[in-house]
């Protein structure tokens, strides 16, 4: 009965897809798990735009949306409703194709992403050897599209955001892909159906998820602040930064395309978070051993969920970066950290097993980040600005 | 040679001669990516998943956004006047194209015969790859991480040496 809990949505897709011929059993599975994917997710967002509304409204000290339906729970179907009707305003001097296309190119390339998210035991869209790589491919495609939305746009604040948002995401790639290097250093496989294998092990009740070891914490801390900040969330909404340049990239745009770029950020959201619990936090494995008879497809949501509470806590709580330091720090700390961390790791590997691995690399980690944090806070780079280009 | 991959060098091929032949730079340089990513796709048909998805990471993740932020830096992205198009050297230019294909195209053809008739594409999985490049391509490995430190450090002391100007 568990088991077939656990497998549900599997066995469910083999008893829809036995209804027709053989010859196109195959490509209607594919058709059946892409359908579910593409709506699977704007309801996921439209549940998190609720939570971050009500959340940052709890933390705000008000009442967020409390209008339509009882505690305004139905406040996402309004907005789905109103960005359909609204009219649709392309700017006379914009780009038109380009302007119509980046929308289209942003939302696409986010939803690539999950084909290669294993969601559940048995529930991943396509196995691949190199699905890690297949999903940075597609997060690294995205860059190009808010490049497009800038550019068409014709407006100085569009593409001000622009430029914004590009030199962070090449910033905080290099670091994201760094500190989940660590963990296909430790699985030797680039797979993230072997990923979340090999940590799905417990000894004494506890999991073997990479983040309880000194390399994994401290990928894993790297990789939340380069998932922050390429997905541009607060405290790294450069790009978007209301109270500086309207909306950023997207300022030109209205009715649906708006919704789409909206859209594309959370689902973008629910892939980095989705795949930050899949490297560090064991993917759809449970937290305990005794609780492994809960469905493995609850514990992947239950994990991409609390991460985006996360997100909104931090949005909630911290104040928006300077551009400086932005970019000191994803340069001059991330950076070294997580090449640090890469040593770290092979250490651990060639260490064996025993205390002794556990205390060195620990100590390594602690040191390093103690007396870089301390330089850099000498040197002022976190101090004031100082103005090269308007002097 | 199946439908998918006529559909994809077709792509390919008309992102390339868009990229050579529109006006407006900005234009130019997402045609551009669209051959990259026709490249990636005819990649990942030959089963090369490992290069393929390199493709698409370094060259529309950020070799498109260097050139991209060069031209937004450098031109403001203006569109030329028409007769400004044609360089004064398009002859000696369209000579050094032609021989250039014309060496690769004998090359190819020199080597097709050789080649043993292998109708099955060896499967080869990432680790092997990796391991290769550790192992048996490694100094190839270090020598072009050496030439891109040396270009990493280069670019900084050129960045470097203009602020100091500045003050």
């Amino acid at each position: 009965m568990l088991e077939k809990a656990d497998q549900i949505f599997v066995l469910l897709l083999h008893w829809l897809v036995g209804f027709l011929p053989a010859g196109w059993q195959h490509g209607a599975g594919v058709v059946l798990c892409v359908a579910t994917i593409v709506l699977l997710y704007p309801a996921l967002f439209a549940i998190a735009v609720l939570l971050e509304r009500k959340g940052l409204g709890r933390m705000q000290n008000r009442y967020g949306p409390n209008r339509v339906g009882l505690f305004g729970i139905l406040q996402p179907v309004a907005d789905g409703i109103k960005s359909l009707t609204k009219e649709d305003i392309v700017p006379y001097k914009a780009d038109a194709l380009v302007h119509f296309m980046a929308p289209l190119v942003l939302v696409v390339a986010v939803f690539m992403g999950f084909a290669v998210m294993p969601m559940g035991r048995n529930m991943v869209l396509v196995d691949m050897d190199a699905s890690l790589l297949f999903f940075f491919a597609m997060g690294a495609s995205t860059e190009l599209s808010i490049f497009m939305a800038g550019w068409s746009s014709r407006n100085k604040y569009s593409l001000l955001g622009a430029m914004r948002a590009m030199a962070q995401m090449i910033s905080y790639e290099v670091p994201l892909l760094l500190s989940s290097v660590v963990i296909v250093m430790m699985t030797g496989s680039l797979s993230l159906v072997k990923i979340v294998e090999a940590q799905n092990h417990y000894s004494w009740g506890l999991p073997h998820w990479y983040v309880f070891t000194p390399w994994g914490f401290a990928g894993f801390v790297m990789f939340v602040i380069a998932s922050m900040a390429e997905t541009n969330r607060s405290p790294f909404d450069l790009p978007e930064g209301e109270s500086e340049i309207v909306a950023g990239y997207f300022t030109e745009y209205s009715g649906f395309k708006f919704a789409l770029f909206f859209l594309g950020e959370y689902v973008g959201m629910f892939g980095i978070s989705g795949l930050g619990a899949t490297l560090f936090l064991g993917g759809w494995s449970a937290p305990f051993a005794f609780l492994s008879w809960v469905p493995s497809w609850i514990w992947f949501f239950a994990k991409v969920m609390a991460w985006i509470c996360f997100f909104i806590w931090v949005r909630g709580t911290l104040p928006r970066l300077r551009q400086d330091q932005l970019m000191n720090f994803a340069w001059k700390f991330v950076l070294p950290m997580t090449l640090v961390n890469l040593m770290v790791a092979a250490l651990w590997r060639f260490m064996g097993e025993g205390l002794l691995r556990w205390v060195v690399c620990s100590a390594i980690v602690v040191v390093v980040y103690a007396v870089m944090g301390r330089v850099e806070m000498r040197r002022g780079r976190l101090g004031p600005r100082s103005y090269r280009y308007a002097e | 040679m199946s439908f998918a991959f006529y559909v994809v060098a077709a792509l390919t091929l008309a992102g390339g001669l868009a990229a050579v032949l529109l006006k407006n730079l900005v234009h130019c340089a997402l045609a551009l990516t669209v051959a990259f990513a026709g490249l990636a796709l005819l990649f990942l048909q030959l089963d090369a998943q490992f290069v393929g998805f390199a493709q698409i990471l370094v060259y529309i993740g950020a070799v498109a956004i260097l050139v991209v932020f060069a031209i937004l830096l450098t031109r403001a992205s203006e569109t030329p006047k028409s007769s400004e198009i044609f360089s004064r050297t398009w002859l000696a230019g369209l000579a050094l194209a032609a021989a250039v294909f014309a060496v690769m195209g004998w090359a190819v053809l020199q080597a097709a015969p050789g080649l043993p008739h292998v109708i099955a594409a060896p499967t080869v999985t990432v680790q092997e790859i990796g391991a290769a490049l550790m192992g048996r391509y490694v100094l190839p490995l270090e020598i072009v991480a050496l030439l891109l430190t040396a270009a990493l450090i280069g670019a900084v002391i050129v960045a470097m040496h203009e602020k100091e100007g500045a003050r």
